[in-house]
């Protein structure tokens, strides 16, 4: 049986030890090598870089970047590790990861209990749709980063600044107010994360509602016949740039704007 | 706070419960009757005139009762004093009502319009008064079973965590965690003691000193605590499982959102005849709702226990500047018997 190759992030270092001594005990009936260990979400997710990861034990409450957060970044990892949640006391949480079918072990945690995850685990592990369900119950309204990679270094995008997404070819572009991030990570997968904060104006846009500060008529638009409807740009509070809307997605558009 | 803590102000008892009803009917009847006997020249005349003064008064009380008990939520939403108000406009305008509709009934009497709503409103407020006093008779009973109930609980995180962390040691350290259980069991004995008398302050520092001990093995050195208590007095008695609850607020708030160190403050003094109180923690500028629910719960808890033992001499305030969260508590100084 190979290995579980495991990421273990918890802020309490006591809590580590605990689980790498319950790993260390279970370990003849179930190899585990702990391949990354981190106090807090960020710190995880830079050490983590393109390392192999199975299964990630998760716990909640963390500082900087809790394990809600961190579980919604996991799971866009291509392959996504299993995901199972550690927690002392957080009914609230522990409901939604119930309703959802995800796995949790609860504080203090137990040897059996932690090689019966991990066995599931192992087997059927609970499908990213599942966490990432669970992660939206306990934290609605998406990610609270967005994770930018550039020359090698992990940069993370508060969701909140974010003015507009842009598909430029390959890439997803997030502009914030002082700049552009390039992120990895498709148009349509944002939309249905930030459904409720973000609106989409053209098939490779999508703007944050409350960054609109008005439109005009689009002067950039290519010439089009006289009777052509006239074409729409927003206008953004905090940047100069104009972004077009599309002919077919103005009226949705302009409904909201009405509003 | 005031409405937390009814005392001087006049309660107002249910008006769908049926033994107010009998009491009130009882009381109205025995006043009606006195009313009789005062106003007889004979014990001939007596029942007759009870039985015409009982058909007016008992379809008014009745009256009264019932629109009373139909208004009985809103007036529970007022504040006592015009809440007593509307009870008694009620009562006169029942006992006016009836009189006026019962008048043709008994052509032989012939009174000012407003006598009966005179004698209604006089009944009801002797009533009132008397339900006042009767409520208060039970209260101490009463203050009794909130303090019971306000006893302060502890965080089941910071008990799952504690747990957690000691196991974590066992293996490493078994002299910290035996250390970290005794203290855990000492916690739990002041906590599950009866916490219905008022402490001395030196307690309770003892007390806050092991419960950040305990914090100290799972947080380490991001755990900062700084004691400023040169000037208190160690035998101010103030009410128990006041300050841990209070520290370990400040640890939930401020210190274990931080990715660095924080620092917990606490500053105990004696100022004249108050003693003076203030715990502060660092402020997270992005602060998440959920910090505030759970923590105002805590407060309007302590603040509660405060109005319990030291009435309208003790207070709690808060406030949030330069990046810290303060919570500051005054109470008069009684000095506990010397131990």
């Amino acid at each position: 049986m190979t290995a579980l190759r495991l990421l273990i992030v918890d802020d309490e270092a006591p809590a580590r030890s605990r689980l790498r001594n319950l790993l260390d005990d279970i370990a003849g009936e179930l190899p585990t090598a702990v391949a990354v260990e981190a106090a807090d979400g960020i710190e995880a997710l830079e050490k983590a870089g393109d390392v192999a990861i199975d299964v990630a034990l998760v716990d909640i409450r963390m500082p900087r970047m809790d394990g809600i957060e961190l579980a919604r970044h996991l799971s866009a990892r291509d392959p996504a590790p299993a995901v199972i949640f550690v927690t002392a006391y957080d009914q609230y949480a522990v409901k939604a990861f119930e309703l959802s079918a995800v796995d949790y072990l609860l504080k203090p945690v137990k040897a059996t209990r932690l090689a019966d995850a991990l066995r599931k685990v192992r087997h059927a592990p609970s499908p990213v749709a599942a966490v990432q369900a669970a992660a939206e119950a306990v934290q609605p309204g998406g990610r609270r980063q967005l994770r930018s990679s550039e020359r090698g270094k992990v940069l993370l995008v508060p969701a909140a600044d974010v003015l507009y997404f842009k598909a430029e070819l390959k890439y997803v572009t997030a502009r914030t107010r002082e700049r552009e991030f390039l992120l990895e990570e498709s148009l349509a997968q944002l939309e249905s994360e930030f459904a409720a904060r973000f609106l989409r104006i053209h098939r490779n846009c999508l703007v944050a509602r409350d960054a609109i500060a008005g439109f005009e008529h689009d002067h950039e638009a290519p010439n089009e016949p006289e009777s052509a409807e006239p074409r729409w740009a927003l206008i953004l509070r905090g940047v100069a740039e104009r972004l077009p809307v599309s002919r077919r997605q103005w009226p949705q558009v302009k409904a909201i704007l009405n509003q | 706070m005031a409405s937390l803590f009814p005392a001087g102000s006049p309660r107002l008892p249910d008006f769908r419960n049926l033994g107010t009803w009998l009491r009130v009917l009882l009381a109205v009847n025995a006043m009606a009757l006195v009313a009789v006997l005062v106003r007889a020249r004979g014990w001939a005349g007596v029942p007759a005139e009870f039985a015409q003064l009982a058909a007016v008064v008992e379809p008014a009380t009745l009256g009264g009762l019932l629109l009373l008990g139909a208004i009985r939520a809103r007036l529970a939403a007022m504040s006592p004093a015009p809440a007593a108000a509307v009870v008694v406009a009620v009562a006169a305008l029942a006992g006016m009502a009836f009189a006026a509709l019962l008048a043709p009934l008994s052509p032989a009497q012939s009174q000012p319009w407003w006598h009966a709503g005179f004698w209604a409103a006089l009944a009801a407020c002797i009533l009132l008064a008397w339900f006042d006093l009767a409520a208060r008779a039970h209260a101490p009973a009463v203050t009794e079973a909130r303090l019971m109930a306000l006893t302060a609980r502890i965080r089941p995180h910071f008990l799952f965590n504690s747990l957690n962390a000691v196991l974590g040691v066992m293996r490493a350290d078994p002299r910290r965690a035996e250390q970290a259980l005794e203290e855990l069991a000492e916690l739990f004995r002041v906590l599950m003691q009866d916490n219905r008398e008022l402490v001395p302050l030196s307690a309770e520092i003892a007390l806050a000193r092991q419960y950040l001990d305990l914090e100290r093995l799972r947080l380490g050195d991001r755990l900062q605590v700084r004691w400023a208590i040169d000037t208190c007095p160690p035998d101010a008695l103030v009410p128990p499982l006041m300050l841990q609850p209070l520290i370990e607020n400040a640890v939930y708030h401020g210190i274990e959102p931080l990715a660095g160190a924080g620092e917990v403050t606490i500053a105990l003094a004696r100022r004249q005849g108050r003693v003076l109180i203030e715990i502060a923690n660092p402020v997270l500028e992005a602060g998440g709702g959920d910090h505030h629910a759970g923590n105002r719960m805590a407060l309007a808890n302590i603040r509660e226990r405060l109005l319990l033992f030291f009435d309208l001499e003790a207070t709690l305030a808060t406030d949030s500047a330069d990046g810290r969260y303060r919570v500051r508590i005054e109470l008069p100084y009684r000095p506990g018997a010397p131990s």
